[in-house]
């Protein structure tokens, strides 16, 4: 009895820390309308200031208490918001997620660097003191932090109910719009909310840490119990949010108490807030299409047919160049670079044509890795089948999200990635913990590719096959459509699309393409584990994804090439330990607006060049080689003078006789109307 | 009887009352104005009347059935469409993929197998004037050829009933004029068509009927001339009429003492 008492103040306490955190994010969310994905991140780093202050610099507990949460966090706060959020929130749900995922992870990095790993400790306040409540001992510091709890709830009951800036704080909850149009200052109440959002990660952080211990990633993720609470309240209620921090906390700490601690079923104790989320989420309520979201994104321009195909035969040709000549350790390199390409090539559909973010793609790739060794089938059919079960698991994930819209299907993404995590990529029937499975090489016609160099050769004729597949449908009828759904889902509905099922092949199509990269890399390695697929790896993936260029192929193989570089560089320099997520993170927060990234500027780049220099050339070249490739007619797409419109300027037409490329205007090709 | 009746529909946001038990009806073959200030609700009851939001308490019933919680997909399988004040245009298709995209939705499942003509694309765009503008991105074309584009994919659905939030702001006086025959067209196939228009000129020379929304109630409903002569009316936002933006000296802000911004 006694012991479910204790247990039950324990959750007490953790729920009440939650509460904290969840109100700050419900604040900042509700206010500006972008959801922070940091706002763990900033609890953790404000958690290492506050270390900083009180153990490293010896300032007293209550000095440095009040420093980090009335002058440190506020003004960080301020800061984020005024130069990083701002006017983030009538952004597509992408653009505000990707950033505030750079934050995340580039504070990550900028606390690895500042505060170099060492074994911290932050004690409590009052150290271990406390009092007898019955038989259970109550520390003065779970006490103080109910009590905590308690205030910041009133407090804010009453800055939200009994003041002016309140009451338009509440306003713009519901239509910022009509905020602004009744003279409502939307600048000034977003810098409130996050400043006083940023306090309450701060104070939370704080307070868990002598439970939980000053950690990098543990406190970044306690956002996710902070989410999962949040949700309760969809985002807007501070009293539901509370009642599901509570009940979060307390169902924490009885399956601490009651779960079993060690077999397959060991991980559910560490899963119950992503339960609890996933649980949450499909309960909620249709969500409303939102007018108004378009800010423009512009696509990279569409290559032409005929210019895919020499690009990705000109890759082909390189890597087999490449592979002659290189070491079997840089051979894995480049095969590791192929399946991250892969990956990124399928955030190039879900976001960069989609609109949608996956904050778990490694994890898709984990499916297609597991399925892949599992089954023991080492052909092309097995590959089929590996990337059909991952597409199957992606289907699955945004099923139940069918009615919501963006931010829940990414943040169901991060749940499920975090299930499989702890749950059941550790599980013995998966990799096992710790464990490792075998896993063969691909056989094709029954000759298995037993050469590494050969085998990433084939790697990336399948990222080849997968760009050109992918323009293809982008070039197509669905393409289209999917364009049209990431640019305006409210005029795609008003138009008559139920755009439900649409987002689940989506989301399906998108994993398997991520679990057929997974396959192929398990082949790589011939021996893969859990730790291959971290879902925590997926969210610099994302980010360098769009700093490279999420809209084009081209960017998905620039970002795999410098996202297997990442390691390398860090082992070779330690001193850059950090940096590297500090470089990225920041990165994508400066170019997450433009999902062109890198990619583009290459283009742009190429167009000069190319306006330059190959008119020069061509006048010596009378007749271009012709293209053996059947059925690239096109003739229904007009080709006017508008070229920077996604149409061919090339028709490739076949007749019996004549094979041969017909330029339809100018000098095809040569970026006559481009330049 | 009437094609789609608007009653007693109330939305809240936060403290805001943003429409104020509004009623009112359209019939098919008609044009019908909505006019009154900015902030007057007009939006959002255009939101409400397409599903983008719930409205806190009322009904909408659309060819005799309420469809107050139908999803707004539905609602364009039924005969509605729309176009946005804020543009709503898919930017990064070229005009012609827009209402190609609009009648490959039209069109369902069938439409994903089969080939849009290209003929009945082209037959849109020279409907509502704007096939010149046929291969330029959407996003690089004027505003007023932007709403036009807007008309031309909310038409690709054949609706029986078209809603058109502002669509004369950004054509010019001519082009303003060939727009206002095109909706007498429109409405003498059969259409019910309500305009939230600011043009008060065209609202005047091509309405059946017009209904005037202040502060969210429907304050007045009647024929152009009806409404010319209100007083009501005229105290409210007929005497600033003339020149664009509506200057709006009667609404006094709720949540602070200053003078409301005023959205162009």
């Amino acid at each position: 009895m006694s012991s479910l008492l204790s247990f039950t103040v324990l959750g007490i306490f953790t729920g009440a820390a939650y509460a904290i955190a969840a109100s700050g994010l419900v604040l900042t969310y509700s206010t500006t309308r972008v959801f922070n994905v940091a706002h763990g991140a900033f609890g953790m780093v404000m958690a290492f200031v506050y270390w900083d202050f009180s153990q490293r610099q010896g300032i007293p507990a209550w000095l440095a208490l009040g420093l980090v949460l009335l002058v440190v966090a506020p003004l960080f706060g301020l800061f984020v918001q005024r130069f990083v959020t701002r006017n983030l929130g009538d952004s597509p749900v992408s653009v505000s997620l990707v950033v505030t995922v750079g934050l995340f992870v580039g504070l990550i990095g900028f606390a690895q660097w500042v505060w170099k790993p060492e074994a911290r400790s932050v004690p409590q306040f009052f150290d271990q003191a406390g009092f007898n409540l019955g038989d259970v001992f109550i520390t003065y510091h779970q006490l103080l932090t109910i009590l905590l709890s308690a205030a910041v709830a009133a407090g804010l009951f009453l800055l939200l109910n009994r003041t002016r800036v309140g009451t338009a704080m509440r306003a713009s909850v519901d239509n910022p719009e009509l905020l602004k149009l009744y003279g409502g200052k939307p600048g000034l109440v977003a810098a409130l909310a996050w400043a006083i959002g940023t306090s309450l990660a701060a104070l939370a952080g704080i307070l868990l840490t002598p439970v939980i211990g000053l950690d990098y990633y543990d406190l970044t993720l306690l956002v996710i119990n902070a989410y999962a609470a949040a949700m309760l309240g969809r985002l807007k209620s501070l009293p539901l949010t509370f009642a599901g921090a509570m009940t979060l906390g307390i169902l924490q700490s009885y399956a601490v108490a009651y779960l079993p601690s060690s077999g397959d079923l060991s991980g559910l104790r560490a899963v119950i807030p992503t339960l609890f989320l996933f649980a949450v989420i499909i309960l909620m309520p249709q969500a409303q299409l939102r007018v108004g979201q378009v800010k423009g994104i512009v696509s990279a321009p569409l290559p032409t047919v005929r210019r895919s195909v020499v690009a990705g035969g000109a890759l082909v040709v390189l890597m087999a160049l490449l592979t002659l000549s290189m070491s079997s350790s840089n051979i894995l390199l480049a095969g590791t670079a192929a399946t991250y390409a892969m990956v990124m090539l399928s955030l190039v559909l879900l976001t960069g044509y989609g609109g949608h973010v996956s904050l778990a793609q490694f994890t898709f790739a984990g499916v297609g890795a597991l399925a892949w060794a599992k089954l023991d089938s080492p052909n092309l059919l097995g590959l089929v089948l590996a990337a059909l079960v991952a597409a199957a698991v992606g289907a699955l994930v945004a099923l139940p999200v069918l009615r919501l819209t963006g931010l829940y299907l990414a943040l169901s993404t991060l749940a499920f990635g975090v299930l499989m995590d702890k749950l059941v990529f550790q599980a013995s029937f998966a990799f096992g913990f710790n464990g490792s499975l075998p896993a063969e090489r691909l056989a094709l016609l029954g000759i298995p590719v037993t050469d590494g160099g050969t085998y990433v050769l084939l790697m990336t004729i399948v990222f080849v096959a997968m760009g050109i597949g992918l323009l293809q449908l982008r070039r197509g009828r669905l393409g289209r459509i999917l364009i049209a759904m990431r640019d305006s889902p409210a005029a795609c509905g008003t138009l008559g699309l139920n755009m439900r099922w649409f987002r689940v092949g989506l989301f399906g199509l998108s994993a398997g393409m991520a679990g057929l990269a997974g396959a192929l890399f398990a082949g790589l390695r011939q021996t893969i584990s859990a730790t291959d697929f971290q879902l925590l790896s997926s969210l610099p993936l994302l980010l360098l994804a769009v700093v490279c260029g999420v809209t084009s192929v081209t960017g998905a193989a620039i970002g795999g090439v410098g996202f297997m570089l990442l390691p390398v560089l860090q082992s070779n320099y330690p001193g850059l330990a950090g940096l590297a997520f500090v470089v990225i993170g920041f990165g994508a927060v400066a170019l997450g607006r433009d999902p062109n990234g890198i990619a583009n500027l290459l283009f742009a780049l190429g167009r000069k060049v190319e306006g330059r220099l190959w008119p020069a050339v061509a006048d010596r070249m009378p007749s271009l080689p012709s293209l053996p490739l059947p059925g690239l007619r096109r003739e229904d797409e007009p080709v006017g003078k508008h070229r920077h419109v996604d149409q061919p300027a090339w028709r490739i037409d076949l007749t019996p006789d004549d094979t041969q490329v017909v330029p339809m205007e100018g000098v095809a090709g040569h970026g006559a109307s481009r330049g | 009887m009437a094609l789609l009746e608007v009653d007693d529909v109330v939305v809240q946001f936060g403290g805001v009352t943003a429409v104020d038990q509004a009623r009112f009806s359209l019939e098919g073959g008609r044009v019908t104005g909505l006019i009154g200030p900015n902030g007057a609700g007009k939006t959002t009851c255009f939101n409400v009347i397409t599903g983008l939001q719930k409205p806190t308490s009322g009904h909408v019933r659309y060819d005799g059935r309420d469809i107050t919680s139908m999803q707004p997909h539905r609602r364009a399988k039924r005969g509605m469409a729309r176009t946005f004040q804020r543009l709503e245009a898919f930017g990064s298709l070229s005009v012609r993929d827009n209402v190609r995209v609009a009648l490959d939705i039209h069109h369902g499942l069938r439409g994903l197998l089969q080939r849009t003509p290209a003929s009945r694309v082209d037959a849109l765009l020279e409907r509502v004037g704007i096939a010149e503008y046929a291969d330029e991105r959407a996003d690089s074309i004027p505003t007023g050829t932007a709403r036009l584009l807007e008309l031309a994919r909310a038409l690709a659905g054949e609706p029986r009933l078209l809603l058109l939030d502002e669509p004369s702001s950004g054509l010019d006086e001519s082009e303003t004029d060939d727009f206002g025959s095109l909706l007498r067209d429109l409405a003498g196939e059969g259409r019910a068509v309500l305009m939230v228009e600011h043009d008060m000129d065209l609202v005047m020379s091509v309405c059946d009927e017009i209904h005037v929304l202040d502060f969210g109630q429907v304050i007045a409903s009647g024929t152009p001339g009806e409404i010319r002569a209100n007083r009501r009316v005229q105290e409210a936002y007929l005497g600033q009429a003339d020149e664009e933006p509506v200057e709006q000296t009667t609404l006094i802000d709720p949540i602070t003492t200053e003078i409301p911004a005023v959205q162009s």
